[in-house]
C-alpha cells in the first residue's frame, strides 16, 4: 500500500496517570490518489495520528511507512495544512508559498511554481499582499497553496476548514474537490464533520474513543459533487452518526462526571 | 494639525506663566532666571562650540555604549532563550540585576575605571544590556510552536530552522527591546557624566550647577528633554510601530 499504518500505538507521559494511551493497534493502508477522511469525537486521537504520519509526533510502538519508507521525522514528502493556516507573518502571500523550496530548486522556478499553485487557489491577485491582510479562508487557501508547492507524496489535513464560517468552508469545499481532481494526491484529511466527511472523501474512517480506535471503515461511492440532500449521501450520513452517537455520548458522560466530582 | 495647535498653545502658556511669575518677583532671579535668559545661554553655548563638542561627547559615550548592550543582551537573550538550562540557573539573575537603578553602578565604575569616559560608558553598557537580554529572551520563547511545526513539515530544522523562522518571528520584540535598551541608556549615561570629569551633556549640567547657573542648568535640561523625545518619538516608536505592524501585530 501506498501510505501504510502498522500497528502503531501512542502514549504520552502523564504526571497523575503515568502514562496515557491514547490509541493502540491501529492499522491503516491508503492506496495512492485517494481522498481518505479520519472522522470521530474529540480525543479519539485523530489529530495525533495525522500528526504522526506528519512525523512531528513520535510512534510510541509499530511503523509508519509512505511510499515503503519508514517515517522518522517530518518532511516535505508530506504536506501539512493546519487548523490554524500559520503562514509566516514577516513574508508576503507569494513568498510564503516559495518558502518550502528555498535552496530546492532555483529562484526563477521556485517563482513560477508558487504562481501556479497561487492561480490555482485563485489568489494571484494577492501575492504581492501580507497575510494578516487576507481573511481566514483565504489565508488557509495560502497554506493549501505552499503545501502543494512541494509536491508531496500525500497531503496532511487537520480539520482544516474547521475555524471558517460555514459559506467560506463550503466554497473552499468546492475548491479542494477541484485540486484533488487536478493533482491526483493522495489526501488525509482530518475533521470531526459528518457531513463533511461524507461530502469530499472516497472512504471515511471512523474512529472511537476511550479507548482510541478505528470502528469502521466506509467506502463512498458516490458522484461528485455531492449535494447535501442526496437520498444516498442522507443515508450514509445517519448510518455514520448512529455509529457515533454512543461515542459522542462516551465523552458527554465523561465530561460531566468529571463536573461532578469537582 | 488641530493637535499640533493645541500643543503650541499650551506651549505659550506654560512660557507666559513662567515670564509672569519671573516678572512678579517671587523667587530670586538666581533659582528662577528669565526664559530669555536661558535661551541666550543657550544660544552662546551652542555658537562659543562648548554645547556642541558636550553633544558630541555624549552621542559617543551612547553610541558606543547602547551598541555594546545590544550585542551583549542579544547574545545573553538568545543564550537564556534557546536553552533552558542557562535560563534556570541565570534567568532569575537577570530579572535582579536589570531592577538595579544604573545610577547604582557609577561608583563602581568609576572605582575601577577612573575618571575616564569609559567609566561612563560602563555605565551606559550596564544599563541598557540587561532590559535588551529579558526582551530577546521573550522574543525567543514568544514564537508561535505552530509556525515552529508549520517550518518542520516543509522540510525545515536546525539552524535553517532558527535563522528563517525563529529570528525573523522574533524581530517585533526584538525592537521593542532596543527601544527601551535606548531609553534606559539614555539614562544610564545622564547618571554616569553627571558624577564624571567630562565632556559631556551631564558632566555640563554639573559645570553650571556648580557656578550657580540656573540659565545654563535649565538650557541643558531642555537639550536633554528634547533629544530624548525626538528620539524616542521619531526614531524608536516610528520603528517599532512600522515592524509592528509589517508583521500584523499591530491593530490599526
Amino acid at each position: 500500500m501506498f501510505l501504510e499504518v502498522n500497528n502503531v500505538s501512542k502514549s504520552f507521559a502523564d504526571k497523575d496517570r503515568g502514562t496515557f494511551e491514547v490509541f493502540s493497534n491501529i492499522d491503516l493502508a491508503i492506496k495512492e490518489n485517494q481522498f481518505v477522511s479520519l472522522l470521530g469525537p474529540s480525543g479519539c486521537g485523530k489529530s495525533t495520528l495525522l500528526s504522526m504520519v506528519a512525523g512531528l509526533e513520535s510512534v510510541t510502538e509499530g511503523t509508519i511507512q509512505l511510499d515503503g519508507q519508514n517515517i522518522i521525522k517530518a518532511g516535505p514528502d508530506r504536506g501539512m495544512v493546519f487548523q490554524q493556516p500559520s503562514l509566516f507573518p514577516w513574508l508576503n502571500v507569494k513568498e510564503n508559498v516559495m518558502f518550502p523550496l528555498k535552496q530546492i530548486i532555483s529562484r526563477q522556478e521556485a517563482s513560477e511554481r508558487a504562481d501556479h499553485f497561487l492561480k490555482m487557489v485563485h489568489l494571484s491577485r494577492f501575492k504581492n499582499h501580507y497575510t494578516h491582510e487576507l481573511s481566514g479562508g483565504m489565508q488557509q487557501r495560502v497554506a493549501i497553496a505552499r503545501a502543494l508547492a512541494m509536491d508531496p507524496k500525500v497531503l496532511l489535513m487537520d480539520e482544516p476548514f474547521g475555524a471558517l464560517d460555514e459559506q467560506t468552508r463550503h466554497i473552499l469545499h468546492k475548491e479542494l474537490m477541484k485540486i484533488f481532481q487536478e493533482t491526483q494526491k493522495t489526501i488525509l484529511f482530518v475533521t470531526h464533520s459528518i457531513q463533511e466527511a461524507i461530502k469530499l472523501s472516497d472512504r471515511v474512517v471512523v474512529m472511537g474513543t476511550r479507548p482510541g480506535r478505528i470502528m469502521a471503515d466506509f467506502q463512498v461511492d458516490l458522484t461528485r459533487p455531492r449535494m447535501r440532500d442526496d437520498e444516498q449521501v442522507i443515508a450514509l450520513e445517519r448510518k455514520v452518526m448512529d455509529l457515533l452517537e454512543s461515542e459522542i455520548d462516551k465523552v458527554l458522560k465523561d465530561e460531566l462526571s468529571h463536573e461532578n466530582i469537582h | 494639525m488641530k493637535i499640533f495647535i493645541k500643543r503650541l498653545v499650551f506651549l505659550f502658556v506654560v512660557i507666559g506663566i513662567w515670564q509672569l511669575v519671573y516678572v512678579s518677583g517671587v523667587f530670586p532671579d538666581i533659582a528662577f532666571p528669565s526664559l530669555i535668559l536661558v535661551f541666550e545661554s543657550l544660544f552662546n553655548g551652542f555658537t562659543s562650540g562648548d554645547l556642541i563638542s558636550a553633544l558630541l561627547a555624549s552621542f559617543r559615550h551612547l553610541l558606543l555604549g547602547l551598541s555594546l548592550a545590544i550585542l551583549i543582551g542579544t547574545a545573553l537573550g538568545v543564550l537564556l532563550g534557546k536553552s533552558q538550562q542557562a535560563d534556570e540557573t541565570a534567568g532569575m539573575y537577570l530579572v535582579a540585576l536589570q531592577s538595579i537603578p544604573s545610577i547604582v553602578w557609577v561608583p563602581l565604575s568609576i572605582l575601577v575605571f577612573g575618571f575616564t569616559e569609559f567609566a561612563v560608558i560602563f555605565v551606559v553598557v550596564l544599563g541598557g544590556t540587561f532590559v535588551m537580554a529579558l526582551n530577546v529572551r521573550s522574543a525567543i520563547h514568544s514564537v508561535p510552536p505552530q509556525l515552529v511545526r508549520a517550518a518542520r513539515t516543509m522540510g525545515t530544522s536546525g539552524f535553517s530552522l532558527f535563522y528563517r523562522v525563529e529570528i525573523p518571528s522574533s524581530v517585533p520584540y526584538f525592537m521593542s527591546g532596543i527601544r527601551l535598551a535606548w531609553a534606559f541608556s539614555w539614562r544610564a549615561l545622564m547618571a554616569g557624566e553627571l558624577l564624571s570629569n567630562g565632556p559631556g551633556l551631564g558632566y555640563s549640567l554639573r559645570f553650571a550647577q556648580d557656578y550657580a547657573r540656573m540659565d545654563q542648568v535649565i538650557g541643558i535640561i531642555i537639550i536633554i528633554g528634547v533629544i530624548g523625545a525626538v528620539m524616542d518619538q521619531l526614531v524608536f516608536s516610528k520603528l517599532e510601530k512600522n515592524v509592528m505592524k509589517r508583521w500584523g501585530l499591530h491593530k490599526s
